[in-house]
């Protein structure tokens, strides 16, 4: 067997592996389910069923699509340049605190303004927190992945001050039970984003505002002098800088433009789903993290990450609603599990040429 | 060099039918060669050609993927250049393998001595090395470190520390790449006496002069194949570059030396100085003025400030001092936007990291510095029509070979590299351009068109700063020449007065 650097990737392959990955990932746990005594056949389709089939389902998954959609986005606008921003999930935390801080405060505005608010309170408050990195990294040379990471802990202690540790203006303080079991502030209804009917399904505004923001992000890096420099910017700092970019302007746009993306996605969570700031929901989910995941799969394409983030938003989706005894804990996770480790053995697929051939007779010695 | 030599004998090299294949390219294609005893056998050919490929199989660095190498008859199998050091062959890269904070003695028993309590006294080892130093003629002072000696010096070490280990053939890939002409006067000498006492030299170049004057037999490759094996007395450079080119080659490429009297100045350069990348003055006090149409050559060895006065002059680095004035104004410091609206081009010196964004395709490297501008860009957003049509245009007029305008940069050659940055710097009608080793790493035909090119801007007004490496190229082009020593310049003389001597002389810091 011999292994080779590819000097260039066929286009066929770059959508051949991560789906055969996909395929790869069902096929082993498929082994797992038989080796537990579960016949997988009966739990794929019930997955499948409550992902994409079901009465309502397909909403529900938008639902949980949504926030993955746009930490995808995030991810993919960073790491197309080598950006290397992992605090999605501080990020989105942030643009929670945001939109739900502009819904509770514009309660008494027409719903229209109030959803305006919420989506730029959501876009300011993530660009403004992804900023930080950011600027250390432009300024003074540190390594964006270890300071947005740390800033991913700081946001996740800022939720839980604000609800269970403060008298904040997202807690609720005025009913006894809130005084006794911390929670925040119920969004007004007139704060509930819109939803779309089309007939099959019923589409939320945020999964609608995500698929304009892929297009957006398409259209930012293929047709706009900015993007044009974050590209060259991503694959050689050297030539950008003979070039004349700014280069620390490029890096601190690039970083608010990312934090941006994922704060917009907590707003959708609280506008489409939550309608209150909830701490620990929002930590549970992990929407950041898996955010990454799905920009990964996605090979940083931004409609490719709308499929992605479609595809593991329904099976989270089914992994929620199947919850219970006759359906086997923890599948989903080692789904997702299994989906991440043969992407990533893809990617050698993607970068190397493998072959099997005899190796030339050697001269005998 | 050594008539004693016969030719019946056992060869001391005999590699037969050696295939290499690398991604994409078949460096070595079945490749007969042979080297007797006692004789320099020249290795030449283009760059790619895959001569240190061939070499570095002779000496166990890489193995081949087929065929086999014969060394004073006995067959041999390398499996690292340990293995091809104890049968005796050993090689002195194109670039050095020097431990830079360790003495000369020290690079030169490193990794040798069987065990480190064995190792013998310093005091012995020093004096091994002055005799084996007297012995050549290669002066070095065995207690001085690596990084205080000059590139010239540090060759010696390598070439020393083959000796040392006794090698009986020795390999030197492009050898002279970094030398002055009298370092190169002296390394031949060297290898003359290595050569009398019965050692085999391979002597790798693609420089036709410097063949003729030190080897006995020449093997010409040309894309990864022998194209014949010659003896140097019976050839004559015409030849050999026919050989090594496969088509008659125009010599003497040069420009009418014209003197600029009352030119107007387009680039002046008033007592810059600038700091390397370790904060070191790497540039100091020069001052330079380059008229309209005027090739100014700066000549020097490679690591004397070059690259440091081309990245002060276009804005990549910042000046510590002095001024670049373009049409009678100053530019900002350490600003490229600012060189890049005033009429600066630079051809840098790192085309493939530097000159271009190496994953982006030709038609995007064609707007790299025109991207923020109409017609190219309005409001921000990149016109695609105008970009393609650009690239096509640029394509066809520079005749840059490439598989279309969206491939990758980066899977061009050197020469089409090279191209694309010509055509964006020439086509953005620049004041002056300052371009650093413009032809380095390119083939005879390649270097061929970018000097026409450079010669046809000059011709058209824009005044040049030619920094090269390459003397020869400064003779050929310049109409005046300066050298550059320690980030000084030593002297400026017009080309009409040029010597080659002194030019040399002052390369090595004598005083003009
Ligand atoms: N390690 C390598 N990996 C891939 N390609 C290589 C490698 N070394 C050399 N090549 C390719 O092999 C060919 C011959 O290269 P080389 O032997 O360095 O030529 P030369 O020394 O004559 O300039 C070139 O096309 C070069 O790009
Ligand atoms: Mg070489």
């Amino acid at each position: 067997m011999r292994i080779q650097r590819r000097l260039t990737t066929p286009r066929w392959l770059v959508v051949a592996v991560p789906v055969a990955s996909l395929i790869a990932a069902f096929a082993a746990a498929a082994i797992v389910l038989l080796i537990a005594g579960k016949d997988p056949g009966a739990t794929y389709a019930r997955l499948f069923d409550r992902a994409f089939i079901a009465p309502g389902a397909i909403t529900s998954t938008l639902i949980t699509a949504t926030p993955l959609l746009f930490t995808g986005l995030a991810a993919a606008a960073a790491f197309r340049m080598r950006l290397w921003n992992i605090g999605g999930e501080g990020q989105l935390y942030l643009g929670a605190v945001g939109a739900s801080g502009a819904g509770l405060f514009l309660r008494d505005q027409p719903p229209a303004v109030i959803i305006a608010g919420m989506v730029g309170g959501g876009l300011a408050a993530g660009a403004a927190w992804s900023s930080i990195p950011g600027v250390l990294k432009a300024y003074f040379k540190t390594n964006e992945i270890i300071t947005s990471l740390m800033l991913n802990y700081v946001a996740g202690l800022l939720l839980t001050y604000l609800i269970f540790d403060s008298r904040s203006f997202w807690r609720e303080l005025g009913t006894f039970s809130a005084r006794a079991f911390p929670q925040g502030k119920q969004l007004p209804d007139a704060a509930t984003w819109p939803t779309f009917d089309l007939g099959v399904a019923v589409i939320p505004f945020g999964f609608l505002l995500g698929l304009i923001a892929a297009l957006g992000l398409w259209l930012f890096y293929r047709s706009t002098s900015f993007g044009f420099q974050a590209r060259v910017l991503g694959d050689s700092p050297s030539a950008a800088r003979y070039a004349g970019i700014k280069t620390r302007r490029v890096v601190v746009a690039m970083m608010a433009l990312s934090g941006a993306l994922a704060g917009v996605g907590g707003a959708s969570e609280i506008g489409d789903f939550r309608h209150v700031l909830d701490p620990r929901g929002l930590q549970q989910a992990g929407f950041g993290y898996a955010g990454i995941v799905v920009a990964a799969l996605a090979r940083y394409n931004p409609f490719a990450v709308a499929v992605v983030a479609f595809l593991l938003g329904g099976l989270a989706n089914a992994g929620y609603s199947l919850q219970g005894p006759d359906f086997p804990a923890g599948l989903v996770g080692v789904l997702q599990g299994m989906i991440l480790f043969f992407a990533l053995g893809g990617e050698l697929l993607l970068r190397y040429r493998v072959s099997f051939r005899a190796r030339l007779a050697a001269a005998p010695s | 060099m050594n008539p004693e030599v016969t030719a019946g004998a056992v060869p001391a090299v005999a590699m037969r039918s050696i295939t290499k294949r690398f991604p994409g390219v078949l460096a070595n294609d079945s490749v007969d060669f042979e080297a007797r005893e006692g004789e320099v056998h020249a290795l030449l050919g283009e760059n790619g050609a895959g001569k240190s490929t061939l070499a570095s199989i002779l000496t166990g660095l890489y193995r081949p993927d087929a065929g086999d190498i014969e060394i004073y008859g006995r067959r041999v199998e390398f499996h690292s250049p340990r293995d091809a050091m104890a049968a005796g062959v050993s090689m002195v890269h194109q670039h050095f393998r020097l431990a830079a904070s360790l003495t000369v003695a020290d690079n030169i028993v490193l990794g040798h001595q069987a065990a480190p309590w064995l190792r013998a006294s310093p005091r012995t080892i020093e004096s091994q090395v002055t005799d084996l130093a007297r012995r050549y003629r290669m002066p070095v002072n065995p207690t001085a470190r690596i990084w205080q000696l000059s590139v010239g010096e540090q060759q010696r070490v390598e070439i020393l520390k083959s000796l040392y280990r006794g090698a009986r053939i020795l390999i030197l890939d492009e050898p002279t790449s970094l030398l002055t002409p009298q370092e190169a006067d002296d390394l031949f000498e060297t290898l003359r006496r290595m050569t009398a006492e019965g050692r085999t030299i391979v002597f790798v170049s693609h420089k036709l002069e410097e063949l003729m004057a030190v080897s006995d037999r020449v093997t010409v490759l040309r894309g990864g194949r022998v194209v014949g094996t010659v003896e140097t007395k019976s050839t004559t450079p015409p030849q050999l570059a026919r050989m090594m080119v496969g088509r008659e080659v125009v010599f003497a490429q040069s420009k009418e030396a014209h003197r600029m009297e009352g030119g107007e100045v387009v680039l002046e350069l008033r007592g810059i100085s600038a700091d390397g990348d370790l904060g070191i003055k790497a540039v100091n006090d020069v001052s330079l003025a380059i008229k309209a149409g005027e090739i100014v050559g700066i000549a020097g060895v490679s690591g004397n400030g070059q690259r440091e006065l081309a990245e002060a002059i276009s804005g990549a680095r910042r000046r510590s001092a002095g001024d670049v004035i373009v049409d009678g104004r100053s530019l900002r410091n350490g600003d490229p936007e600012d060189a890049i609206a005033r009429g600066i081009a630079h051809v840098p010196e790192d085309r493939l990291g530097t000159g271009v964004s190496p994953s982006l395709s030709v038609a995007d490297n064609l707007i790299l510095k025109s991207h923020r501008r109409a017609p190219i860009a309005t409001r921000g957003i990149l016109r695609r029509q105008r970009i393609a049509a650009n690239a096509k245009q640029l394509m066809s007029r520079f005749s840059v070979s490439a598989p279309g305008p969206d491939t990758p940069t980066r899977l061009l050659s050197g020469g089409n590299v090279q191209k694309v940055v010509l055509a964006r710097e020439l086509s953005s009608r620049p004041r002056a351009i300052v371009a650093a080793n413009p032809t380095r790493g390119l083939d005879v035909g390649a270097t061929e068109s970018v000097r026409e090119l450079l010669i046809k801007a000059a011709a058209g007004g824009v005044g040049i700063l030619l920094i090269s490496e390459d003397l020869d190229e400064v003779l050929a082009l310049a109409d005046r020449i300066a050298v550059i020593y320690e980030g000084r310049i030593a002297g400026v003389v017009p080309r009409d007065e040029a010597d080659v001597q002194r030019i040399g002389l002052m390369m090595a810091g004598a005083p003009a």
